[in-house]
C-alpha cells in the first residue's frame, strides 16, 4: 500500500492530503505518525487535487511528516457471535483484555437502508414493568423509542430498569443487548457496567465504550459499530436485540465539530444542515424484516440542552424516532421516580402493540382518558395558584385531585417495581373511578361496564 | 436521442460529484462511475458538470467514467402503477427486494413498469377516427380501476389507421396513426415538467375526507392545495394517512418523502385490508406509494415529489380525481438545502437555497381541477405536511408554503399532548375555499349546513375569549349565559372536533353523520339558552344527563335510532327542568 507524505493542511479533526492517486469517497485511511502511532480516518471529500480525511482520533501528533495510507475500502468491522459478553472501545478494539474479534463476517458500518418493502410492522408488546411506558406509551419490539432527558436526571436508571425488566410476555426467544456509550463519564460507565454485572446481563451484551475523555470524533463511528453488530445479531443470528445508545447529544456535538472544521454553512444553532439525514442513518437502523427471526429495538438516550425540547438535537430526533419518553425535572424535584412526563411523551407504535389479544381491549381508551384527565388537571394547577381552589367547580376540583393521584400513584413506582400490564391498567381504572362517569367521554360504554371498578365490584 | 457523451469524475463529495469532459445539458440523466450509478446534472460550469447522484457514492473514485444518457429524469406511465411502491426515482421496491435482498444496495436499476406483464387492452376508438393528443383510445381494467390509454400529449395526433385488441405488454404497439406514429400503452414523461391540460377550472367541489374538522370547518376543494404543519408527534402522518384512506378521490398518490420506513410498511400492510367506503374494494387498488425514507439517498428524496406528482397528473389526465399527500415537504426542502450547500451556493434564509419559494410554488401549482386534453374533467389535490424545526411556524418552509396553499391545517402540540386528535387548532387554521364550496354544501348536505358551521366557529371563538377570563377569575365567576356557552364549546370540541383515527367506526364520518352530530349539539344549545331565559340555573343546564350519551354516537355504526333517543331525552329533560320552576 502506497504511503503519501503530502499532507498540506490540518484543521481540527480534518487532514488535507494532496497529489494522491484516485481515492474513493468514504474510504478508510490510516495515518502513521512519525512515532509510529497509527490513527484511523475516513475520506470526506475526494478529488484529483485534494483529499479531505476526517480522523477519528485526536489529530495531536499528526504533522506534514506523517504518512497517509488509503486502504482502498470503506470502513468494515469484524462481527461474530463471540462478541456477546465483550467490552470494546468506541472504535471497536477490545477493552476487556480479551482477544481481537475473530471475524465470521466483515460488514460495512455505513449500513444500507432496509428496503421499506422488506420491513415487517412492529407489533409485539414489550412489557417494561413501568406504568407510564406500558400503559400510556407502549414500547413494541423493533421500535426506536428514545429517552429525552436533561442533565442530572435519572435517565440511566430508567434505561437500566427497562433493560432489566423488558420482556415480551409469553416469549422465550433469545435476546441480546448492544450498549454504545458516547462521551459518557467514567461514573456513568460504572453505573451501567455494575448493573449489567449484577444482573448477569453482560453475558448477553456487547459493549462499546467511548468515554468523555476519549476522542470526540470517534463518537461518529461508535453508534455505527453498535448498530452493525445489532443488525448482524438480529438479522443473521436471529436475536432480539435491544440497542442502548447514550448520549446522542455527545454524538451530535461531534457532528457539529466536524461541520465547523469543514467550514460548512451551519444550520440551526450551528449544527450541520444534514443532521436530520445523518441521525436518520442511525435511528432508522431499527425494526423487523419479513421472514427474519430477530429484531432491533432502539432505546437511545439524549440530554436536552437547557431542558429544551425544541433544541435541534431532540427536535430532529423526535422527527425520526417512533415517539419519545420525556423525563421531567419538575417531577424529579417532587421526588417522583421515574419522573416521566407523559404529556410530551409518545409512542407512535403503541396502537399496533396493544388491544385485545395483545394487552387488553380497554388499553387505548384508558390511556387516552388518563391523558385527557391529567392534562386538564395539570392546567388547572396554574389557575388554582391565581384564584384559589374554592373558585373551581366541583368537576375541576376532582380533575385537580386526579392529576395529583396520577403523579403519586401511577407515575411513581420503585426502581425494582415490575408492574404487569394488567396491574398498570387496573391502577389506571382505580384513578379514573375518582372522576364522575360522565367525564369519561373517551371510553365506550361497554368498556366502562366491563372494567370500571364500580361495576366490577358489583359483579364480585 | 442525442449521442452518448462520456466524461470522467473529478471530485466526489457525498451525493454531489463533479465530472469533466462531459457534453451535458441541465437535468440530463447520467451514469456515474464504474457501477453506473444514476445521477442528474444540476449545474454546468465551464468544462465542469455537477451531478447529484441518486445512490450512495461510497468508494467511488476520481477518474471513473461518467456517461450522459441525454435523457431527462422521467417516469414510466401506464398499466402497472396502481398498488406499486417505488423509491424516489420510480424503482419498484418489490423488485429491488428480489434483486438485492432486504437492504437497498446500489447500482441496481429496475424499470418503473413491468415490461413483461401482458395487459388486456380494450380499444375505444376504431380505424378512421380522428384522435388528438391526450385522447383516450382504449383502456385496461387494471384493479377495480380502469387505466385509460391515451395518445401521448406530445404526439401530433391524427387519424387511427389500425387499432388492436387483446393482451399486450406496455412496449407493444396497440395503435398506429395515419402519420405512421405508433402508440404504445406506456408513456414516458420527464418529472420536472408539468403535463399539459386544456384549461384550469375553478375548484368548487370539496374533497370529502370523512374527517369532521376538515369537512366541517376547513374543507379543501378537489384540485385544491392544503398544508399540514406541526411539530413532531402532532399528527401530520396520521392525518395524511386518514386522508389517503377515506378521502373520496379515485386515485391516491402517497409520497413518504424522507420520513420513517415503518410508516410506509404500515400503509403497505394496512391498505390491502381496508375497504374504500365508496367502491367496497381494497384501498390499495387505487393507491400508488412513493417511499424514499429518511435514510435513503437524499438526491432521490429531492426527486420523489416530482415522481409522485407526475404520476398523479397522469391519472388526472384520464379524468380521475387524484389526491396526493407529501409527507413531508420539509424533508424535500432539506434535501434541496443539502444539495445546494454541497454546491456551495449562496444560501438564503436558514441555509435554504434562494429558489426554495419558487420550487414550492411550482410544485403546488401542479395541483388543480382541470379540463383534460381529452375534454374530460379531472383533478389533483395536493396536501403537504410541513415539519417546522422546533414547531415554530415562522421558519422559511412553513412561511413560503403558506403563501401558496389555500388551506392551512395548523397542528398544535398543546392539543396533541392532551390527546385531542386531530390536533388541528381551530382558531389558527383556515380554508380559503369556504365561499366557493358553500353552494355544494347547500345542495348536497343541507341548506342549514353553512349556517351551522358559522355558528360553531363563533362559539369556539367566543370560548377562547372566555377562557382568558376564566384563567383570571375561575369558571364559576362567569355570567350564566357564558357558562352555557363554555359547555356548548366543550361539546363541539369533544364530540364534533375530536375524532379517533384508530377507532374502527370513528375513523371515517360521513357528511350525513357530521351534520347529525352538529344538529344534536345545536339542539342542546337552543334548549339550553331558552331554559336559561326561562330561569333554569346554569349548573342544572350544563349537567343534564341526556347529553352524556352523545359522545358514544361517534363509535356507533348505525347511530340513527340512538340519536333519535338522545334528541327525545334532551327535550324531555329540559321540559322537566322548566316544569320544576313552576
Ligand atoms: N385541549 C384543548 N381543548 C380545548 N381548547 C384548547 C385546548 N388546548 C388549547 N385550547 C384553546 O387554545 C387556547 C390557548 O391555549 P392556552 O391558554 O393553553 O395557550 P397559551 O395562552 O399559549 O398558554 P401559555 O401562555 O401558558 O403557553 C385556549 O384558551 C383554548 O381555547
Ligand atoms: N386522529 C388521530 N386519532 C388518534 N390518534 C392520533 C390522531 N392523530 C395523531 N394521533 C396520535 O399521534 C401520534 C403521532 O402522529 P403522527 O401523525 O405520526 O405525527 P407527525 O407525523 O406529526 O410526527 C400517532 O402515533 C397517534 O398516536
Ligand atoms: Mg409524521
Ligand atoms: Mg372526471
Amino acid at each position: 500500500m502506497k504511503e503519501y507524505r503530502t499532507i498540506n493542511k490540518i484543521a481540527g479533526p480534518l487532514v488535507f492530503v494532496e497529489k494522491t492517486e484516485p481515492v474513493g469517497y468514504e474510504e478508510l485511511v490510516n495515518i502513521v505518525q512519525s512515532d509510529g502511532t497509527v490513527k484511523r480516518g475516513q475520506v470526506l471529500d475526494t478529488s484529483d487535487e485534494i483529499v479531505v480525511v476526517q480522523v477519528f482520533e485526536s489529530t495531536a501528533g499528526i504533522g506534514r511528516d506523517s504518512g497517509v495510507r488509503f486502504t482502498g475500502e470503506t470502513i468494515k468491522m469484524p462481527v461474530s457471535k463471540d462478541m456477546l459478553g465483550r467490552i470494546l472501545s468506541g472504535s471497536g478494539k477490545p477493552k476487556d483484555g480479551g482477544p481481537e474479534i475473530v471475524a465470521e463476517k466483515r460488514l460495512d458500518i455505513g449500513g444500507a437502508a432496509i428496503n421499506p418493502y422488506a420491513r415487517q410492522s412492529p407489533a409485539d408488546f414489550i412489557q417494561t414493568g413501568i406504568s407510564t411506558i406500558d400503559a400510556t406509551n407502549t414500547l413494541v419490539r423493533g421500535q426506536k423509542l428514545p429517552i429525552f432527558s436533561g442533565s442530572g436526571l435519572p435517565h440511566n436508571e430508567i434505561a437500566l430498569q427497562i433493560a432489566r425488566q423488558a420482556k415480551v410476555p409469553g416469549s422465550t426467544e433469545e435476546f441480546a443487548v448492544v450498549f454504545a456509550a458516547m462521551g459518557i463519564t467514567k461514573e456513568e460507565e460504572n453505573q451501567f457496567m455494575a448493573d449489567f454485572e449484577r444482573t448477569g446481563a453482560l453475558e448477553h451484551a456487547v459493549v462499546f465504550l467511548n468515554l468523555a475523555d476519549d476522542p470526540a470524533v470517534e463518537r461518529i463511528i461508535t453508534p455505527r459499530l453498535a448498530l452493525t453488530t445489532a443488525e448482524y445479531l438480529a438479522f443473521e443470528l436471529g436475536y432480539h436485540v435491544l440497542v442502548i445508545l447514550t448520549d446522542m447529544t455527545n454524538y451530535c456535538e461531534a457532528l457539529r465539530q466536524i461541520g465547523a472544521a469543514r467550514e460548512e454553512v451551519p444550520g440551526r444553532r450551528g449544527y450541520p444542515g444534514y443532521m436530520y439525514t445523518d441521525l436518520a442513518s442511525l435511528y432508522e437502523r431499527a425494526g423487523l424484516i419479513k421472514g427474519e427471526k430477530g429484531s432491533v429495538t432502539q432505546l437511545s438516550i439524549l440530554t436536552m440542552p437547557g431542558d429544551d425540547i425544541t433544541h435541534p438535537i431532540p427536535d430532529l430526533s423526535g422527527y425520526i424516532t417512533e415517539g419519545q419518553i420525556v423525563v421531567n425535572r419538575e417531577l424529579h424535584r417532587k421526588g417522583i421516580y421515574p419522573p416521566i412526563n407523559v404529556l410530551p411523551s409518545l409512542s407512535r407504535l403503541m396502537n399496533a402493540g396493544i388491544g385485545e389479544g395483545k394487552t387488553r381491549e380497554d388499553h387505548k381508551k384508558v390511556s387516552d382518558q388518563m391523558y385527557a384527565g391529567y392534562a386538564e388537571g395539570n392546567d388547572l394547577r396554574g389557575l388554582v395558584a391565581i384564584v384559589g381552589k374554592d373558585a373551581l367547580s366541583e368537576r375541576d376540583q376532582l380533575l385537580l385531585e386526579f392529576a395529583d393521584h396520577f403523579e403519586n400513584r401511577f407515575v411513581r413506582q420503585g426502581h425494582d417495581e415490575d408492574r404487569s400490564i394488567d396491574d398498570s391498567l387496573d391502577l389506571g381504572w382505580e384513578l379514573l373511578a375518582t372522576l364522575p362517569e360522565e367525564l369519561l367521554v373517551r371510553i365506550d360504554r361497554d368498556l366502562i361496564r366491563k372494567f370500571h371498578p364500580k361495576y366490577r365490584s358489583k359483579e364480585a | 436521442m442525442k449521442a452518448e457523451s462520456k466524461g470522467i469524475l473529478k471530485r466526489i463529495s457525498g451525493p454531489v460529484v463533479t465530472a469533466v469532459g462531459l457534453d451535458a445539458h441541465m437535468y440530463d440523466v447520467v451514469q456515474v462511475g464504474d457501477e453506473q450509478l444514476m445521477g442528474e446534472v444540476i449545474r454546468i460550469e465551464g468544462d465542469k458538470t455537477i451531478i447529484q447522484v441518486y445512490e450512495n457514492t461510497s468508494g467511488i473514485r476520481p477518474g471513473e467514467p461518467v456517461s450522459n444518457t441525454g435523457l431527462s429524469l422521467a417516469v414510466e406511465l401506464g398499466p402497472g402503477l396502481l398498488t406499486s411502491i417505488y423509491d424516489g426515482i420510480q424503482r419498484p421496491l418489490e423488485v429491488l427486494v428480489d434483486k438485492m435482498g432486504n437492504f437497498i444496495e446500489r447500482g441496481v436499476t429496475a424499470p418503473g413498469l413491468s415490461h413483461e406483464t401482458k395487459w388486456e387492452f380494450m380499444p375505444l376508438v376504431k380505424a378512421g377516427d380522428a384522435v388528438a393528443p391526450g385522447a383516450i383510445i382504449g383502456e385496461v381494467q387494471e384493479t377495480n380501476i380502469v387505466t385509460k390509454i391515451m395518445v401521448p400529449p406530445k404526439s401530433k395526433g391524427g387519424v387511427v389507421k389500425e387499432i388492436k385488441s387483446g393482451a399486450f405488454t406496455v412496449d407493444e404497439v396497440v395503435c398506429t396513426l395515419d402519420s405512421g406514429e405508433d402508440i404504445k400503452m406506456m408513456q414516458i414523461w420527464p418529472v420536472r415538467v408539468p403535463r399539459p391540460v386544456t384549461e384550469k377550472m375553478n375548484p368548487d367541489i370539496p374533497l370529502i375526507t370523512g374527517q369532521r374538522i376538515l369537512d366541517g370547518l376547513f374543507p379543501v376543494a378537489k384540485g385544491g392545495t392544503a398544508a399540514i404543519p406541526g411539530p413532531f408527534g402532532s399528527g401530520k402522518t396520521v392525518t395524511q394517512q386518514a386522508l389517503a384512506k377515506w378521502s373520496d378521490a379515485q386515485i391516491v398518490v402517497y409520497i413518504g418523502c424522507g420520513e420513517r420506513g415503518n410508516e410506509m410498511t404500515e400503509v403497505l400492510t394496512e391498505f390491502p385490508d381496508l375497504e374504500d367506503p365508496k367502491s367496497g374494494k381494497p384501498l390499495m387498488e387505487r393507491t400508488v406509494l412513493i417511499a424514499n425514507t429518511s435514510n435513503m439517498p437524499v438526491a432521490a428524496r429531492e426527486a420523489s415529489v416530482y415522481t409522485g406528482i407526475t404520476i398523479a397528473e397522469y391519472f388526472r389526465d384520464m379524468g380521475y380525481d387524484v389526491s396526493l399527500m407529501a409527507d413531508s415537504t420539509s424533508r424535500w426542502a432539506e434535501a434541496m438545502r443539502e444539495i445546494s450547500s454541497r454546491l456551495e451556493e449562496m444560501p438564503g434564509e436558514e441555509g435554504y437555497p434562494a429558489y426554495l419559494a419558487a420550487r414550492l410554488s411550482e410544485f403546488y401549482e401542479r395541483a388543480g381541477r382541470v379540463e383534460t386534453l381529452a375534454g374530460d374533467s379531472g383533478s389533483v389535490t395536493v396536501i403537504g405536511a410541513v415539519s417546522p424545526p422546533g414547531g415554530d411556524f415562522s421558519e422559511p418552509v412553513t412561511q413560503n408554503t403558506l403563501r401558496i396553499v389555500k388551506c392551512f391545517w395548523a397542528l398544535d402540540a398543546k392539543l396533541s399532548q392532551r390527546r385531542h386528535f386531530p390536533a388541528i387548532n381551530w382558531l389558527n387554521s383556515y380554508s380559503l375555499y369556504l365561499d366557493t364550496l358553500s353552494k355544494w354544501y347547500d345542495e348536497n348536505v343541507s341548506p342549514e349546513w353553512n349556517g351551522l358551521r358559522t355558528w360553531a366557529m363563533e362559539i369556539l371563538q367566543k370560548e377562547a375569549e372566555l377562557q382568558e377570563i376564566v384563567q383570571l377569575v375561575g369558571s364559576d365567576a362567569l355570567p350564566d349565559e357564558e357558562q352555557v356557552t363554555i359547555e356548548v364549546a366543550r361539546m363541539l370540541r369533544e364530540i364534533f372536533l375530536q375524532q379517533n383515527a384508530f377507532d374502527p367506526v370513528d375513523t371515517y364520518c360521513s357528511m350525513e353523520k357530521q351534520y347529525d352530530i352538529m344538529l344534536a349539539i345545536k339542539l342542546y344549545a337552543d334548549l339550553a339558552y331558552s331554559a336559561l331565559k326561562a330561569g333554569v340555573a346554569p349548573a342544572k343546564i350544563v349537567t343534564i344527563t341526556a347529553k352524556n350519551d352523545l359522545p358514544q354516537i361517534k363509535f356507533t355504526q348505525d347511530y340513527k335510532a340512538d340519536m333519535e333517543k338522545i334528541h327525545k331525552a334532551m327535550e324531555a329533560e329540559f321540559a322537566k327542568l322548566r316544569e320544576a320552576l313552576r
